[in-house]
């Protein structure tokens, strides 16, 4: 059964209204809580994004015999040196932004990041990934952990999705995350406009929403759900008159971490964002050497948006309070398939980027020979094997850049991971 | 009406509009089981809802440069959405809604590999604004809406739309394609965690083959399924569950001409496992009973042995549901956070759908997250809880209000023979909204609200704004979201 938000609501709403903070008190809260400085925007790229499209094992002729098409020619690709185990690699060609903040020392790019047993599911996968879970991915996300161990009452602005779900990673057992796609359409309209009744009605709806009746769970979430836009909607409004120091790509990526950017630099209390791009499912045409390529739209919407982000930050004197972690649900395949695409597989990359990264590769390439005997492979040499745990990058997250306890909100020691924290 | 055939329309239909109750008090209904025969026996009605498109008396729709919902997807959404709000088969569109989310397919990818004329036709064209007579996916969904599991399977896994989607129509002998296959068995039947990924790579290779060709020329060519006999690979594929009654759990070798049958086996197989009748019947239950309390296990476990018993058929599970008494409970009622489209079609139907085009909803339900023909991915929409965000929660009170503000002229002509008192008009609008019994606090807001600045016998003006605030209140409140 794949595992839904309904079956941890069930569980998890009565919980959620108790500790709801009352909208009053919220300036100063945000005021109390906007001691730690520090902001971590999580990028989620959904559909499984196929690593090895992304940083490319370019001397490694396996890498060529077994992606006829979609093999990426050594001559274009970004290099950026050698990891560890000597294997030189290269950036997806579309990535020269990624390579200046590569150069800068500002990214890390983790390589096989995963877990035993890895899902191909992509539902169950997501839910992994966001429970830091493998066993029982379901209930809250780790980082909806994070939140509530958060001293309580905890402002609704804590964390933001600019997604319109909010996603598990984020969902918690005492905060709800607001989702606001797009800060311009968080208002509150009235059908007597500029008139007494305008606020009248808002007052109105405020109290509706106030009424949390233990004996509805259901009633109770969709009502507090209410009261945290009533919250939250003037200080959301704030974010809408930002302008940025770059430009940013004209689509949902850009604009989203653009919003992003304008909730740092107004302060309105956010310290954690959720932003999400797709269309990394590439069963088919994922046509790496064509030009308009789908992998390459892709790539092309990564760099712009995520380079004027750094640029961004940079100039706004943000890039050290901020740190970027990037994920996918799982890799894919080795091989290619007949539709110019590959199909789910297992590890992944990760990457971080932001003033406190320690720039540079960590772990080391899967060996692309195929063959059951290859132990960088699984699956009989179809998929690449997890080197590094995903959860023991979460640690460093938690500990060295959110200030918790990582054995608490992961629920086991998975500390001594890649340093890509200074 | 009573309060468990208002029940009975929120959850069989879209609600019931003040030309609905009218209609269905001259059908004469005998009470409760009257109406549900009415609403499960609609291939006795005609299906003639597209006929009143554009006429006086019904929601509107706005195409400017004239109406073509088989090749602008915006049509395509108004036409459903008219459909929802005015089909006299009202059922018939909410299971289509139903398998719309369970067999997810959007439209983006589908555009973006072909077109945006190609993907509308793929998704919602009927047979006559097809050259090839091709149903698009829509139709093929409202047919088998009620029909039999098993051939809605097959039809699926043909459907051009679905061939494009999960890329079946690459899936060739020499490089399978998993995509359809996985989805075959992970969502569309046996469940996630029920199979092997042996049993993925021998479900592309049994697929290989079903490919989408185009034939005729010029204006007239169009999209269909091909069974592509040199593309498939006539291997035997083993799976981990048993193909066959027997229990045998291998598809032998055949020759090419007659290889499409491994398709049809193993859609048999996956039709026949023991874990797609439960979960179908999950699924239903909480469509139609509760999704909000855990399960009644007998009920469930009854309709998944009428899944089987009754050899795939859809329409007797469903009959059996709304017939039982768990339906009629009333500890059931509001159980079902209300999708984005129902919220929107029941709020037009009791609020008044004449002078409003559904056009203008488009954007709302976009902002709710349904967009209709544009599912997150295949695994559909995240339901109950999970269409509630503080955004999504804003863009429902907000498509309130737009409705209120629309609607104000009609809503005062109705609510002037309850102008009186503040007490009156209240009450005017929760029953006319099928609303669920409020708090006392929440009474009292709308109280408040309903008397402050106004005086009663109130004005036309008054009572303008007063209807229309009210109106957007209940609609935009958390009560009104369940159904």
């Amino acid at each position: 059964m794949p595992i839904t938000r309904r079956e941890f609501v069930k569980g998890g709403v009565a919980a959620f209204t108790v500790s709801f903070a009352a909208p009053e008190f919220l300036s100063d809260l945000a005021v109390a809580q906007g001691q730690s400085r520090r902001n971590l925007v999580v990028l989620y790229l959904s559909g499984g994004n196929d690593a090895l499209s992304t940083l490319i094992p370019y001397t490694d002729p396996q890498y060529y015999a077994r992606r006829t098409a979609l093999a990426i020619p050594a001559a274009t690709v970004l290099q950026i040196g050698t990891d560890s185990s000597g294997r030189p690699l290269g950036l997806n060609p579309r990535l020269v932004g990624l390579r200046t903040i590569y150069n800068a020392g500002r990214l890390a790019i983790i390589q096989r990041t995963g877990y035993p047993n890895s899902s191909r599911s992509h539902f169950q996968g997501t839910d992994i990934w966001s429970t830091a879970d493998p066993s029982s991915p379901q209930g809250p996300g780790w980082l909806g952990r994070y939140l509530d161990m958060l001293p309580s009452p905890v402002d609704p602005l804590t964390a933001w999705s600019t997604v319109r779900e909010t996603p598990r990673t984020l969902l918690a057992r005492t905060v709800g995350v607001p989702s606001i796609p797009d800060p311009v359409q968080y208002a509150f309209a009235s059908p007597n406009p500029n008139t007494p009744d305008a606020p009248l009605g808002r007052q109105s709806a405020t109290r509706i929403a106030s009424h949390l009746p233990v004996d509805k769970p259901h009633l109770a979430f969709v009502n507090a759900t209410s009261q945290a836009a009533f919250a939250t909607l003037d200080r959301v409004a704030e974010v809408t008159t930002y302008v940025p120091t770059a430009a940013y790509p004209n689509n949902g990526l850009g604009q989203a971490l653009r919003t992003v950017a304008g909730a740092m630099v107004r302060g309105i209390g956010t310290r954690v964002f959720w932003v999400q791009t797709g269309g990394f499912d590439t069963h088919a045409g994922q046509n790496t050497n064509i030009a308009n390529g789908s992998y390459n739209t892709l790539m092309n919407t990564l760099n712009a948006s995520l380079l004027a982000f750094y640029t961004d930050l940079l100039n706004q004197g943000l890039l050290n309070d901020t740190l970027l972690l990037q994920f996918s649900e799982f890799g894919r395949r080795v091989s290619e398939n007949g539709s110019a695409g590959t199909d789910h597989g297992a590890a992944g990359l990760m990457f971080a980027m932001g003033g406190g990264v320690r720039g540079g590769l960590y772990g080391t390439a899967a060996d692309l020979r195929a063959g059951a005997d290859n132990p960088t492979l699984e699956n009989n040499g179809n998929d690449v094997r997890h080197e590094t745990d995903f959860r023991s990058v979460y640690a460093t997250v938690i500990d060295r850049w959110l200030g918790a306890d990582s054995t608490v909100v992961l629920g086991q020691n998975f500390r001594g991971g890649p340093g890509f924290l200074a | 009406m009573n309060e468990d055939l208002d029940h009975l329309f929120r959850r069989g239909a879209f609600g019931a509009s003040q030309q609905d109750v009218a209609e269905y008090a001259r059908l004469g209904f005998l009470g409760f089981s009257s109406a549900v025969a009415h609403l499960l026996d609609y291939a006795r009605l005609p299906d003639d809802v597209d006929d009143f498109i554009g006429r006086p008396g019904y929601t509107g729709i706005t195409a400017p440069g004239g109406f073509l919902p088989a090749s602008i997807i915006g049509h395509a959404r108004q036409r459903w959405l008219f459909r929802m709000v005015h089909s006299r088969r009202p059922l018939q569109e909410k299971m289509a809604l139903f398998w719309h989310n369970h067999f997810a397919t959007a439209y983006s990818k589908i555009a973006g590999e072909l077109n945006a004329t190609e993907a509308t036709r793929m998704l919602a064209a009927k047979p006559s604004e097809d050259p090839g007579g091709v149903k698009g996916q829509l139709e093929l969904l409202r047919e088998h809406a009620l029909g039999n599991f098993r051939d809605l399977l097959v039809a699926i896994a043909q459907d051009p739309a679905m061939l494009v989607w999960l890329d079946g129509r690459s899936n060739f002998r020499a490089q399978p394609q998993e995509n359809f296959a996985r989805e075959l068995m992970e969502l569309f039947t046996m469940g996630v965690g029920t199979f092997a990924e042996t049993d993925v790579y021998a479900g592309a290779r049994v697929f290989t083959g079903w490919n989408l060709a185009r034939p005729g020329t010029g204006a007239a060519q169009y999209y269909a399924f091909i069974y592509n006999a040199g593309q498939h690979d006539t291997g035997a594929k083993t799976f981990t569950f048993p193909i066959y009654p027997s229990g045998s759990t291998t598809i032998p070798a055949r020759a090419a001409a007659s290889g499409m049958q491994d398709g049809l086996d193993l859609i048999n197989a996956v039709a026949a496992h023991p874990l797609t009748g439960p979960r179908l019947a999950r699924k239903l239950y909480a469509f139609f009973i509760n999704e909000v309390d855990n399960p009644d296990p007998a009920l469930i476990t009854e309709v998944a042995q009428i899944y089987y018993s009754r050899n795939y058929a859809i329409e007797p599970m469903v009959r059996r549901l709304l017939l039982s008494s768990q339906f009629r409970d009333p500890a059931n009622y509001y159980k079902r956070y209300a999708w984005p489209a129902e919220f929107v079609v029941r709020a037009l139907k009791e609020v008044g759908p004449v002078g409003f085009s559904v056009n203008d909803a488009l954007t709302p339900l976009a902002n709710m997250g349904q967009q209709l023909f544009e599912p997150p991915d295949v695994n559909g929409w995240e339901l109950g809880p999970g269409w509630f965000s503080t955004g999504s929660m804003l863009a429902r009170m907000n498509f309130a209000s737009q409705l209120a503000t629309n609607q104000k002229f009609n809503l005062r002509e109705a609510a002037r023979p309850h102008a009186a008192t503040p007490e009156a008009l209240v009450t005017h609008v929760l029953d006319r909204l099928t609303a669920q019994e409020y708090s006392g606090s929440s009474q009292a807001a709308l109280m408040d609200y309903a008397r402050t600045g106004a005086s009663y016998p109130a004005s036309d003006a008054q009572l303008a704004t007063k209807v229309a605030g009210l109106v957007h209140l209940v609609v935009g409140s958390g009560d009104y979201q369940f159904i």
